[in-house]
């Protein structure tokens, strides 16, 4: 029981610890088989590492409130893609011709609202059918994604807004606007885990599902909201992302769930939910791009990458199990 | 029982979890072609000593002997090779696969290269079914059978080892009277073949018709071992509640106020039928009855966790309709569920946020729970409720039961309820704590509240009740009052015996 309490501190630590074994590794490692001549910790570098956790970032900070309830959303990359279309296609819409810039706060709304929405269907339908949400969010993957064909075929849609790219590229007080969505969102969804009702019972139904209910949680709205902040939280990746490059290919955002997935699992959430915390969310949004951006820099592909990534989950994931484990009487199975 | 050596013997079977003896000095001998019942009300070390005989819990102390061998037991199959089976109450089979898949998992007949001899498996299979008088053969899919026929999977696949002794768990819970009558058939087969059965169930007219001897088990103590033909329903009820109950009424007085809540003719279809009941502020309605009497039943349809058949609720006069436990707990009705570790607490969390689960909404300053608010609450009723942590930010999975009781308790005793429900309030509590308990709930009547509680074990019942409900099998039997009440009526009411005031 002992080790029960003290899992949380050890697991969001560890993430932390692993954070600063791969900043050690790679700045030792880059002086040897770097081919470029700047160390791996540059301060260019590692802003230009935080602005690429960015689109990652914001998502898992959404599905740790999903995981720790015990769900999951596998939707999240195919709402990133449909939430980039409709952002960057509702700029060049006759109706809003008018405008001009003013057509970005409409279109940025109009994205943060196919999130929301494409979120509360994904929810309602866990909620009023009972159907795993592992198996719902599977099926809107596949629908979500056909909608983002339906829209253009299999060409982009792009919408280059210069106004929009300076602000997506600017830097406030050497962040990224990217990094500052990151930053901002983390603190809310932080304040929203430990400090508000609602964080609070996202634990609890986690934990015990049915101890919840008889404590007159309304389980079902509760789920609902969940999911319609991860939605919004993937849309807003999408909005984020998008403004700066202004082209979205109907592919894009694809495997992101899993990425999402990988990063908050690293960061101790469990897949079984009532566990889990923003703060090792982050730092396992960071691990997993600086492990990305370290093996470039020394030199490794994409492939290998891939490898180091998945082997390192597994071997998380072992070690998690070796802690949770309640001694020798669990049943062997 | 013209064989003079055991099927299987146990001998002063001596088990501890932390706190609790579950299981302290159990001996019994199991004939051959014997049908020996295993009664004891829930908790009573039942369950315990099947998992003792299944090697899936080791003995402190004590042997487990098969046809005079000391054994060891170090798992259910490793008992199974020694001829223990056990024909448990949740069936464990794989639906998707064939009766004779089910049969012999694990153990399938193969032939060169591991290849399965599926003509020899059906075979075998095939043999062992016809015994058993089955209207389905090897190949069927099992999940394609019913609850009573998968059952008799479950027996086919004892009778593929030499077996010395089965084991029937509660094996009649789910099945029709027609399934029955099968089930016994094959029980009779069992028996004239040699076999010692084991038969545990709380279903005192099965216990009469089929077995041979009664042992008896009370909060893990071995209470005896009756012939079923000498005893009766009263006999054995008695075994299994003890006598001797001397505990005197705490002397509270009070004034008893309106009626808080009011049942009318209220059914959940065949749970239970036409209860009728009123509690009054100040009073404690005890509801007494053995397993399956439907007693928490009623208490989930009061908390909105059941949809009534029939009848109604009416609160402080009004008729309500609760159709879930947000508004149960709205109208001031509180539930203490029977499962305090599955339905009562959030295990994982620590005490204040348990304790404060329910109202934390109401806790909150802007968008933020106010904590001092909420650590206030938990100080308040640690103090007022004896609560032993060494903080509010303990874990309540590292609570001993009677402290997360009072936590659960606390959690809606800081809400003031109008009704508060006590399901078995002392389950897998020590005995110190549990007095403790029993003084929390006169004394929360005395202050006002209507209290129900609901409790398996009579000197609970009659100490803390003012007035009792007996049930037997979905039915109000009897309501009596402290001064009418007496453990033998009250026996008689719970065994289903009303009609003659004396017993034959």
């Amino acid at each position: 029981m002992q080790t029960g309490k003290m899992t949380p501190y050890i697991k969001t630590g560890a993430i932390w610890a692993f954070v600063v074994l791969e900043l050690i590794f790679f700045s030792v490692a880059g002086e040897f088989m770097s081919l470029s001549d700047k160390a791996f910790m540059d301060g260019d570098n590692m802003l230009l590492l935080l602005k690429q956790s960015a689109p990652i970032g914001i998502i898992a900070m959404g599905m740790t409130i999903i995981m720790v309830n015990g769900n999951i959303d596998l939707s999240v990359g195919a709402i990133f893609a449909l939430a980039a279309v409709v952002l960057l296609d509702s700029m060049s819409w006759a109706a809003f011709a008018g405008l001009g810039d003013w057509v970005i706060p409409v279109s940025w709304a109009l994205a943060l609202l196919t999130g929301i929405v494409l979120g509360a269907i994904n929810g309602l339908i866990v909620w009023k059918t009972g159907v795993d949400a592992f198996i719902v969010t599977l099926g809107s993957m596949l629908g979500f994604r056909g909608l983002v064909f339906m829209y253009n075929g299999e060409n982009p849609t792009s919408e280059l807004n210069w106004t929009l790219v300076d602000f997506a590229e600017a830097q406030f007080l050497g962040l990224h606007t990217a990094t500052w969505f990151l930053a901002i969102v983390t603190i809310i969804m932080w304040y929203v885990m430990t400090r508000t009702v609602h964080g609070r019972n996202a634990y609890a139904i986690g934990n015990n599902r049915e101890a919840a209910v008889n404590a007159g949680i309304r389980v079902g709205p509760h789920i609902l909201i969940n999911f319609m902040i991860i939605g919004f939280l993937a849309a807003l990746s999408a909005v984020v992302f998008y403004s700066e490059s202004g082209s979205v290919n109907p592919n894009d955002g694809q495997l992101y769930e899993l990425w999402v997935i990988t990063a908050v699992v690293l960061g101790g959430t469990k897949l079984t939910g009532g566990a889990g915390s923003i703060v090792g969310t982050l730092g396992g949004v960071l691990a997993i791009q600086l492990l990305r951006k370290g093996l470039g820099h020394i030199g490794a592909d994409t492939e290998t990458v891939n490898l180091v990534i998945g082997l390192i989950l597994i071997a998380v994931l072992f070690l998690d199990r070796q802690l949770n484990r309640k001694g020798k009487e669990e049943l062997k199975t | 029982m013209t064989d003079q050596t055991p099927a299987l013997r146990l001998e002063g079977i001596v088990k501890t979890f932390p706190g609790v003896r579950a299981l302290d000095g159990v001996s019994f001998a199991v004939m051959p072609g014997e049908v020996h019942a295993l009664m004891g009300e829930n908790g009573a070390g039942k369950s315990t000593l099947m998992k003792v005989l299944g090697g899936i819990h080791q003995p402190d102390e004590g042997q487990i002997i098969v046809s005079e061998v000391p054994t060891v037991m170090t798992s259910p199959l490793q008992a199974k090779s020694k001829g223990i089976v056990f024909i448990h109450q949740e069936l464990s089979l794989a639906e998707e696969l064939s009766v004779a898949e089910n049969i012999y998992l694990g153990e399938l007949p193969l032939k060169s290269f591991g290849r399965v001899d599926w003509s020899k498996l059906y075979a075998q299979t095939d043999a062992i079914l016809e015994k058993l008088k089955v209207g389905f053969n090897a190949k069927t899919r099992v999940g394609d059978l019913s609850i009573a026929n998968q059952q008799m999977v479950e027996i086919a696949r004892a009778l593929t080892v030499e077996a010395k002794a089965v084991i029937f768990d509660e094996p009649t819970a789910s099945l029709t009277d027609a399934e029955k009558v099968v089930l016994f058939d094959v029980i009779a087969d069992l028996k004239s073949n040699g076999v010692g059965i084991i038969y545990i169930s709380h279903r005192m007219e099965e216990i009469f018709k089929i077995t041979d001897r009664i042992s008896v088990l009370r909060d893990g103590q071995y209470q005896g071992t009756v012939v079923t033909a000498e005893t009766n329903e009263e006999g054995v009820t008695q075994m299994m509640i003890g006598r001797k109950l001397d505990l005197s009424r705490a002397a509270v007085t009070h004034d008893v106020g309106d009626i808080a809540l009011e049942v009318r003719d209220l059914s959940c279809g065949q749970l239970y039928q036409d209860v009728s009941f009123q509690v009054r502020r100040g009073e404690v309605l005890g509801f007494y009855g053995l397993v399956g009497a439907g007693r928490t039943e009623i208490a989930e349809t009061l908390f909105g966790l059941r949809n009534p058949s029939a009848g109604t609720i009416h609160l402080d006069g009004n008729e309500v309709r609760i159709n879930s436990p947000a508004d149960a707990i709205e109208m001031g009705i509180s539930l203490v569920p029977e499962d305090r570790k599955g339905q009562g607490l959030v295990l994982g969390m620590n005490c204040r946020d348990n304790m404060t689960l329910p109202q934390v909404s109401d806790l909150t300053a802007g968008p933020f729970v106010a904590e001092g608010a909420e650590i206030a609450i938990f100080d308040q009723y640690r103090d007022k409720l004896d609560i032993r942590t060494p903080g509010w930010k303990q874990t309540v999975g590292n609570l001993s039961g009677g402290n997360q009781q009072k936590i659960v308790i606390g959690k809606w005793l800081s809400m003031h309820p109008n009704v508060l429900i006590v399901d078995e309030p002392t389950r897998g509590i020590d005995v110190g704590s549990k007095s403790e308990i029993h003084n929390l709930i006169r004394e929360l009547a005395a202050q006002g509240y209507a209290v129900i509680v609901i409790s398996s074990e009579m000197p609970e019942v009659l100490h803390v009740s003012d007035r009792i409900v007996a049930m037997y099998s979905g039915k109000v039997m009897r309501t009596f009052t402290s001064e009418e009440v007496t453990e033998d009526n009250l026996i008689q009411a719970i065994s289903g015996i009303t009609a003659a005031p004396k017993v034959a």
